[in-house]
């Protein structure tokens, strides 16, 4: 009796590490895979049978790119939007933020459901009607058409994100300042932000994250190959010469390394940041 | 945010916006010509398998890995290795995503030429360009992308579950899977469903995957309610009837959102 009961849970051990080997190879494989080719010259990457490692290693792909100023454009694009809206971003929720948590007035119930219900909309709804607020502003094809878009669409969860920060902290922090004869101005500059670091950072993440992997809006709202960003410059290289395989799995490895950097770094943040939203 | 979802209502009541304007009001006219449209239909179909299929493969891997990575049969070392592991899929956008099955499903890639080496296939399939495999390899590449946010949701559930429910369990001998069907999913229902309804909702607006790997074809075999959508507008520039079809799709959100909404009041 008891020697069946070990068998069972030896059996049950066995099984489950099996589980986790095949889980394994399906989450990691396409990832290997796209490492692994980027380090390969491009006849190799279709080499029969395939390699599973780079036969001969070579950077001709990352140099590629490298030299490249146009490819090296689109990612100086996208940092600079991304880091744009971020800024803008977190500056505003957090001013807006101080106000919802430490100040009452109408409507403050019903905006939440409203914050949250905006983060449902299709972007596909607001694509046309941001295409004409675009075109008529006259910003078609500049940074001003993707970082304002994309502030509309980061600023009412990152208000949100940082009002529900602010709400855990006391408002004897604010209370203390005032005895001490500061306005509301000095508590937020002096108390408010540094103790809210955390909930900034993961506002942040969360933005930046938005806007780096954003492609309808930036496909639609730029048109020449100076304005675009990384991932319209993958579809380009895509389009254009057909399949340099190598140089697009080392331009998808480098568009992945600022989310790879800050997962790393930062998980509890990142996770904050990518869950924004649902596990609320 | 509510100035964009207004004037794209108005849109798509005038005969023509934006490019050539001409504000006289449409009645429904656009909205018929949406709605009578086959390809129209058939994008809506097309977004209702790759939706569905999506978010019933996200909830049971999701759940597997979670179920997984919270068993103390493995060392606590090699749980939160593998946990970071796992979560990799979701690190990567879209587009990203695309090349990357593109690559791996490519006619001479490495998925064909290893299901060639066992013989389960006799010659080389083109999944993305065979209108009869395209619609199930983008689904394939979605469900790999999306399955994370179940699993790192579910295992934040799994530890938030009080351990004497299942020592209660033990103490009426009840087995394994008896403890997860009546202790761990009745006790994880509130966020299966929660995620559930968001992943409903944002997996419904897919637009990049589909458009960097087949665009919508072949035949309009993968078009769903975005690709269609765009290229009213921007490849056929009729922005009324784009404004139309967007707001129809507004509307299939909304609902899912009501849905969501009352759902997370009721928590």
């Amino acid at each position: 009796m008891r020697v069946s009961k070990q068998r069972k849970d030896r059996l049950l051990t066995a099984a489950l590490y099996l589980g986790l080997l095949v889980g394994l190879l399906f989450a990691c494989f396409p990832i290997f895979w796209m490492l692994s080719s980027s380090f390969k010259s491009n006849t190799e990457i279709f080499a029969l049978p395939p390699t599973i490692l780079p036969a001969l290693f070579t950077l001709e792909a990352y140099s590629a790119i490298f030299a490249d100023g146009q490819k090296l454009r689109y990612f100086f694009n996208s940092y600079l939007v991304a880091f744009a809206v971020t800024i803008l971003t977190v500056f505003i929720a957090l001013l807006t933020a101080y106000g919802f948590s430490r100040f009452q007035f109408f409507g403050k119930a019903g905006l939440n459901t409203m914050i949250i219900s905006t983060q449902t909309i299709p972007p596909i709804t607001l694509l046309i009607p941001f295409f004409g607020m675009v075109v008529s502003y006259g910003i078609y094809d500049t940074y001003w058409a993707l970082i304002l878009t994309y502030m509309a669409f980061t600023l009412p969860y990152a208000i949100l994100l940082m009002t529900g920060y602010l709400n855990t902290l006391p408002r004897d922090l604010d209370e203390a300042v005032a005895v001490d004869g500061g306005t509301s101005w000095t508590a937020l500059w002096r108390v408010i932000v540094p103790v809210s670091l955390p909930g900034i950072v993961a506002t942040s993440v969360y933005t930046f994250l938005l806007c780096w992997n954003e492609f309808l809006f930036a496909l639609t709202l730029t048109k020449t190959t100076d304005m675009r960003t990384v991932p319209i410059g993958i579809q380009l290289l895509m389009g254009q010469h057909a399949f340099e395989w190598n140089e697009m799995m080392a331009m998808s490895v480098l568009g992945s390394l600022p989310l790879m950097i800050v997962y790393l770094f930062a998980q509890k943040y990142f996770l904050a940041g990518m869950t924004a939203g649902s596990v609320k | 945010m509510l100035v964009p979802m207004i004037s794209v209502i108005v849109y798509s009541f005038q005969e023509s916006a934006i490019l050539r304007p001409d504000t006289r009001f449409a009645g429904l006219k656009h909205y018929a010509a949406v709605l009578s449209d086959p390809v129209f239909r058939s994008s809506l179909l097309h977004t209702l398998y790759f939706t569905v299929m999506s978010v019933i493969f996200h909830m049971g891997i999701g759940l597997s890995f979670a179920l997984m990575l919270n068993s103390d049969r493995i060392h606590p070392w090699l749980r939160s290795g593998l946990r970071v592991l796992y979560i990799l899929p979701w690190l990567f956008t879209a587009v990203i995503i695309a090349v990357i099955w593109r690559l791996i499903l490519e006619p001479n890639g490495v998925v064909n030429s290893m299901l060639l080496a066992i013989n389960v296939i006799d010659s080389k399939i083109e999944w993305f360009s065979d209108p009869d495999t395209a619609l199930h390899a983008v689904t394939v590449a979605n469900i790999w992308a999306g399955y994370p946010l179940f699993m790192v949701s579910l295992l934040a559930g799994l530890q938030g579950i009080p351990k004497d429910l299942y020592e209660a369990a033990n103490i009426d001998g009840a087995n394994g899977f008896q403890k997860l069907v009546y202790i761990t999913i009745p006790q994880l229902m509130p966020i299966i469903v929660s995620i559930a309804l968001l992943d409903l909702i944002w997996t419904m607006q897919v637009f990049p995957l589909i458009w960097m790997t087949t665009g919508g074809g072949p035949i309009y075999a993968t078009e769903v309610l975005s690709t269609y959508t765009y290229k009213l507008a921007f490849a056929q520039y009729d922005m009324s009837q784009a404004a139309a079809s967007s707001v129809i799709i507004l509307l299939i959100s909304l609902c899912m959102t009501v849905f969501y909404i009352k759902h997370q009041k009721a928590r």
